[in-house]
C-alpha cells in the first residue's frame, strides 16, 4: 500500500519511571502532581555538586527476567523489557513461538547514553584489576542498541529492529521512526521507546561540569520547575516507556483498544551548538511547524503540548518562543502547555517516550497533567503552563516536544481516535 | 582443598556468578545443552574460577570443558 495510506495508532502502554511501575499508578501520580525527586541513593554524592535525582526505587528486574538473563543486562535495558513487557500485553500481543507472525513485527528504541552503569564498572575493573579481569558481557551491556537488540530476542520481533541516539530527543524519534515503518507498509506492528539508566556518578558530574543540572539539593521535589522564573537546571531521571503503534486497520480487525492515532511527526536541526538551543527557537520551530502539516493539523487544531520543559533557564526560554513561532501568537496564548518533567525529572533519550504516553492519556482521559513546582512567571515564559494542578478539557490533539545535544528537535502529534 | 569442597564452591560460583539454577549443577551436566551456558558465560566461569580458587587457566585448556565434572578435574588438578 502506498506511502501515508496507512494510518498508525497506539495500541499499548507501557513504563518503569520515578512515579510508578506501570502505566496507570504513573499517571495517577501525574495527575496529581506528585514528585518523583529525592535525595540520590545509587551512589555516594560527597563529590558531586548535584546530590538529587529523580531515581526508580525498588526497581527488581527479576520481575521480568530470569536471574541468568537479569544479570547480563544493563539496567537501562532491564527497564526496556519490563515496559516493552507491559505494553504487548496491553495491546494483547504476543509473538513468542510463532515465527510467522514475529517477521511483523519490528522494534525502534532510544536511547541517549545507553549502558552507563556497565561501562562504568567495567573500567573501573580495568583500572583495579587490569585487561584480563574485564567481564565479557561489558560491550554487549553497554551498547546503546541493546535495549532494542534484546527487546526483540524477548519478545521475538523479528522485523525491522534499529536505534535512535539523538540524545534527548533519541525515545521522540524512535516513536516517529517506527510510526513511519508502518505508514509504509514495512510491517503492521512496531514496539516503539526509549530507556535510559545514567544516574552514576560519573554523569552527573559531567552534566554539573556542563552546568546543565538543577543544584537545588536541599529541597529535592521543588527543583524541576519548568518555566518558573526560579529555575536552575534540569533533575536527571531514569526509566523506560514503550509504545505499541500498530496500523489502523490491522488493529481494528483485531479489535484492540485504540489509545490515539499518530498524525504527526517533524523533525529538524539547530545547526547551532552542542548543547544550547538556537536562541528564538526557529529550529524547534520548524520542528514543530513540520509535525503539524505531516498532521494536515493548523497550530490553532493543538490542543495540549506536552512541552520539552527542561528546567533549564536557556530551553524553556526557547522552547515558548518557538511555540509561539509554529503555532501563532493567538493560538500559543491559549494552548495548554506543561512539562510532566517537572515529577518525572528528565528520562533523557527515555523522556520523548514517556512524555508521548503522557501525551496519549491526557487524550485518553481528557485532562492536561500540570506543570509542578510553577511560583513565579518569568517574563520570557509567558504562556499557559498548566501551573500545578491538572487541567480537565478535551484534548483532540496533543504534540509531544523532544530537543536533544547536538540540536536535535523532534516534535510529534497524537489525536484522539475517530470514533 | 578437598575436591567436595572445591565441587561446592565451583556450584556456588556457577549459581552466583551465572545465575543458574542450582538443582540443574551436577558432574555430568554439559555447559551449552544442559545448563545454556554460552561461549560468553564460559569465559566468565573461568575468571570467576581464577579469582576464586587462585588459578591460572589458559585459553587451550579451557576450550576443551564441556561438563562441569571436567572443569572440576582441571581445578582440582591445577591446585594438586
Amino acid at each position: 500500500m502506498a506511502r501515508h495510506d496507512r494510518r498508525v495508532v497506539v495500541t499499548g502502554l507501557g513504563t518503569v519511571n520515578p512515579l510508578g511501575a506501570d502505566v496507570e499508578s504513573s499517571w495517577a501520580a501525574a495527575r496529581s502532581g506528585v514528585s518523583g525527586v529525592g535525595p540520590i541513593t545509587a551512589f555516594d554524592v560527597s563529590e558531586t555538586v548535584t546530590k538529587i535525582a529523580a531515581e526508580i526505587p525498588n526497581f527488581d528486574p527479576h520481575d521480568y527476567l530470569e536471574k541468568k538473563d537479569a544479570r547480563r543486562l544493563d539496567r537501562y535495558t532491564q527497564f526496556f523489557v519490563a515496559s516493552t513487557s507491559q505494553a504487548l500485553e496491553d495491546a494483547g500481543l504476543d509473538y513468542r513461538g510463532d515465527d510467522e507472525a514475529a517477521t511483523e513485527v519490528g522494534a525502534i528504541v532510544g536511547a541517549g547514553l545507553g549502558g552507563m552503569h556497565s561501562f562504568i564498572e567495567g573500567l573501573d575493573t580495568l583500572r583495579e584489576r587490569g585487561a584480563a579481569r574485564v567481564n565479557p558481557l561489558t560491550i554487549t551491556k553497554l551498547i546503546p542498541n541493546m535495549a532494542a537488540g534484546y527487546a526483540s530476542i524477548e519478545f521475538n520481533l523479528q522485523g525491522p529492529t534499529n536505534c535512535t541516539v539523538t540524545a534527548c530527543a533519541a525515545s521522540a524519534n524512535a516513536i516517529g521512526d517506527a510510526a513511519e515503518m508502518i505508514r509504509r507498509g514495512i510491517v503492521d506492528v512496531m514496539v516503539a521507546g526509549g530507556s535510559e539508566a545514567v544516574i552514576v556518578e560519573f554523569a552527573v558530574a559531567a552534566f554539573n561540569s556542563s552546568k546543565a543540572l538543577s543544584t537545588r539539593n536541599e529541597e529535592p521535589t521543588r527543583a524541576s520547575r519548568p518555566f518558573d522564573a526560579g529555575r536552575d537546571g534540569f533533575v536527571m531521571g531514569e526509566g523506560a516507556a514503550t509504545l505499541i503503534l500498530e496500523d489502523r486497520d490491522h488493529a481494528l480487525a483485531r479489535g484492540a483498544t485504540i489509545y490515539a492515532e499518530v498524525v504527526g511527526y517533524g523533525m529538524s536541526s539547530d545547526a547551532y551548538h552542542v548543547t544550547l538551543p538556537r536562541p528564538g527557537g526557529a529550529g524547534q520551530a520548524r520542528a514543530m511547524t513540520m509535525a503539524l502539516k505531516d498532521a494536515g493539523l493548523e497550530g490553532s487544531d493543538i490542543d495540549y503540548i506536552n512541552a520539552h520543559g527542561t528546567s533549564t533557564p536557556a530551553n524553556d526560554r526557547t522552547e515558548t518562543a518557538a511555540i509561539k513561532t509554529a503555532l501563532g501568537d493567538e493560538a500559543a496564548s491559549t494552548v495548554a502547555i506543561s512539562s510532566t518533567k517537572s515529577m518525572t525529572g528528565h528520562l533523557l533519550g527515555g523522556a520523548g517516550a514517556l512524555e508521548a504516553m503522557l501525551s496519549v492519556l491526557a487524550i485518553r482521559d481528557g485532562v492536561a497533567p500540570p506543570t509542578i513546582n510553577y511560583d513565579e512567571p518569568d517574563p520570557d515564559c509567558d504562556l499557559d503552563y498548566v501551573p500545578n494542578v491538572e487541567r480537565p478539557m478535551e484534548i483532540r490533539h496533543a504534540m509531544s516536544n523532544s530537543f536533544g545535544f547536538g540540536g536535535h528537535n523532534v516534535a510529534l502529534i497524537f489525536s484522539a481516535p475517530e470514533a | 582443598m578437598e575436591r567436595a569442597e572445591i565441587e561446592s564452591k565451583f556450584t556456588e560460583l556457577l549459581v552466583s556468578e551465572l545465575g543458574l539454577d542450582a538443582d540443574k549443577i551436577n558432574p555430568g551436566a554439559r555447559f551449552e545443552e544442559d545448563l545454556e551456558v554460552d561461549s560468553l558465560g564460559v569465559v566468565e566461569l573461568l575468571m570467576a574460577l581464577e579469582d576464586e580458587f587462585d588459578v591460572t587457566i589458559p585459553d587451550e585448556e579451557a576450550e576443551n570443558l564441556t561438563t562441569v565434572g571436567e572443569a572440576i578435574d582441571l581445578v582440582v588438578a591445577k591446585l594438586a
